[in-house]
């Protein structure tokens, strides 16, 4: 019964990549194992894949081969050469593609036609428009993020076209889902009504938003996997997908909340793109300051917290930062770096740019940790940061930021702002911050200012 | 696997994947949003079981797409996951690496 026995090892070995993969996100979610956590899963990984080839009845191994090959190697080559600014864009490729094969697996399904019962084809389809919206959507996530797609398109009727799509491959899939006609006509109409859904629903949002949409879109996936797996009944696939799905929607909720929106409000209203909400009036002056009085200032400071934002991985200087700050250090500055939950694109993303320059991560607070601190530092170091320390957030009823937490730099008796130019933040508002009596503005390119303070520190 | 099972499955699994990040730092939200990116690369699995029953040129079109998505989905979650991890570290080790 070579069959019977193999079919008991494949089991056992998926029962074996469920638990490692719990285990390596568990581990994941400290940063004293997280190293470690990616190998657990990987290893799973591994072991899922090879078992499977001995899976009974498998055939068109010289199609699998290939395809295995060239999805991995394109894979691994953009993998490693993405720079760590442009991470959150890979993520939501990497998710597309998984969206994108549930989305294969049920078309292969589907077209087959062989359905045992009513549960399986639903299952199907459901994991079916789930997979492809998640792939169609990831995409344009991906184009937005990369700069490929500038404009967010938005007409009105937008969401009736969304629901009018969604209800007509909602109806095909029950159709198939119901046996009243699984032809291949309808088949292939219900994927396209389902990858146009996903277009049109992530073009109009708006690139500050993309972040909650992958992180959704990957919650997506995970669960379309899910789907996909009782299809196949394969266990392996339905506990990872589930983990991953419910994993996923928790830490959507978590960005989303960090954000100070709701999910609702990120998909459906259109709001995250600059220029979208009038400012408010500030009163004050926006006063510059020169690099060497910086200097001066942070070398005889007790306490220096840096507040990095994204315009500090665009201009690449999260290497120089660190170097200002040890100097600092060297000189017995107490130097923190506080961090907002939405800093860079992503949540995290701003610890993962730190962590590559090298700073190690006890140096490094969020918010709750370090708000009451700004009171007792002698000054705060802003770089490239700008809504998430406005403190309108905290004042201005009528502001869209009104409620958001914010990290209150503008507490700090001195608060210094390294800003290429005087516009505004993603939402378009100004910030109440650079017009404060002690708030200074240092106006250049992130190194640059950074490489110049180096200089004056150097020079005290 | 009977559809009951399954259903207790599925239950016991969304419970896992709350509970374990429940407790999770903001600092780790990204690498763990790309490591459970990585997780549901096990898609592969299926799609090399599609493809490997698939008949008609059409189902294998579509299985050789499958895979090669769900291989990609895999391997590159697997290498950036890894690469961000790979940079976290604390002071006193990190630092003793730091210093030329």
């Amino acid at each position: 019964m070579p069959w019977a026995s193999a079919a008991v090892a494949i089991q056992a070995s998926y029962f074996v990549t469920a638990a490692l993969f719990i285990i390596g996100l568990k581990r994941m979610s400290s940063p004293v194992t997280a190293r470690s956590g990616i190998l657990w899963a990987g290893a799973g990984m591994a072991v899922a894949t090879l078992v499977t080839f001995l899976y009974p009845g498998m055939s068109n191994f010289e199609l699998i081969l290939p395809a295995m090959f060239v999805g991995a190697g394109l894979a691994w080559w953009s993998g490693k050469r993405v720079a760590m600014t442009d991470m959150p864009q890979m993520i939501a490729l990497y998710n597309g593609m998984g969206g994108g094969a549930a989305a294969a697996i049920a078309a292969v399904e589907l077209y087959r036609g062989a359905m045992p019962d009513y549960a399986t084809s639903t299952l199907a389809v459901a994991g079916g428009i789930i997979g492809a919206v998640s792939f169609s959507g990831s995409a344009i996530a991906f184009g937005k993020l990369q700069g490929l797609i500038t404009r967010s398109i938005r007409f009105s009727g937008q969401q009736l076209l969304n629901l009018l799509l969604l209800g007509a491959a909602l109806v095909l899939g029950g159709l198939v889902a119901a046996h009243l006609n699984a032809s291949p006509a309808v088949v292939t109409a219900f994927f396209v009504l389902a990858l146009v859904l996903g277009l049109t629903m992530t073009l109009p949002i708006g690139g500050a938003d993309m972040p909650v949409v992958i992180s959704l879109y990957n919650a997506l996936t995970g669960l379309a996997v899910a789907f996909e797996g009782f299809v196949l009944n394969n266990a392996a696939m339905i506990i990872a997908g589930t983990v991953v799905g419910s994993a996923g929607t928790l830490l959507t909720q978590l960005m989303a909340r960090a954000m100070n929106r709701s999910l609702g409000n990120v998909l459906f209203s259109g709001f995250g793109d600059t220029g979208a909400a009038a400012s408010g009036e500030v009163s004050g002056s926006l006063k510059p300051i020169e690099a060497a009085d910086v200097g001066v200032m942070m070398a005889f400071a007790q306490k220096v917290i840096v507040v990095p934002g994204y315009g500090l991985a665009v201009a690449q200087a999260q290497h120089k930062i660190w170097e200002l700050c040890q100097l600092l250090i060297d000189r017995g500055v107490n130097v923190r770096f506080a961090i907002h939950p939405v800093a860079g694109r992503m949540p995290g993303h701003m610890n993962v740019l730190l962590a590559e320059a090298g700073v190690p991560y006890d140096l490094i607070a969020d918010l709750d940790e370090i708000n009451a601190e700004f009171e007792t530092a002698d000054v705060a170091l802003i770089v490239g940061a700008n809504d998430v320390v406005n403190p309108v957030a905290r004042t201005d009823k009528s502001s869209p930021i009104y409620g958001m937490p914010i990290l209150n730099a503008d507490k700090a008796k001195n608060v210094i702002v390294i800003k290429r130019g005087k516009g505004a933040g993603f939402s378009g508002i100004e910030n109440a911050l650079f017009y404060l009596d002690n708030t200074r503005m240092l106006y250049g390119d992130a190194q640059k200012a950074a490489a110049e303070l180096i200089q004056a520190i150097k020079a005290v | 696997m009977t559809g009951i099972v399954a259903l207790y499955i599925f239950m016991l699994a969304a419970f896992t994947g709350y509970e374990v990040i429940a407790r999770v730092p903001v600092i780790l939200h990204t690498p763990l949003m790309s490591g459970s990116n990585f997780v549901h690369g096990i898609v592969l699995v299926g799609a090399m079981v599609a493809l490997g029953g698939a008949h008609t040129p059409l189902e294998k079109a579509i299985g050789f797409l499958g895979v090669l998505l769900a291989a990609g989905n895999a391997m590159g979650g697997y290498v950036v996951t890894e690469r961000m991890l790979e940079m976290f570290k604390a002071s006193g080790k990190g630092a003793a690496k730091r210093s030329h």
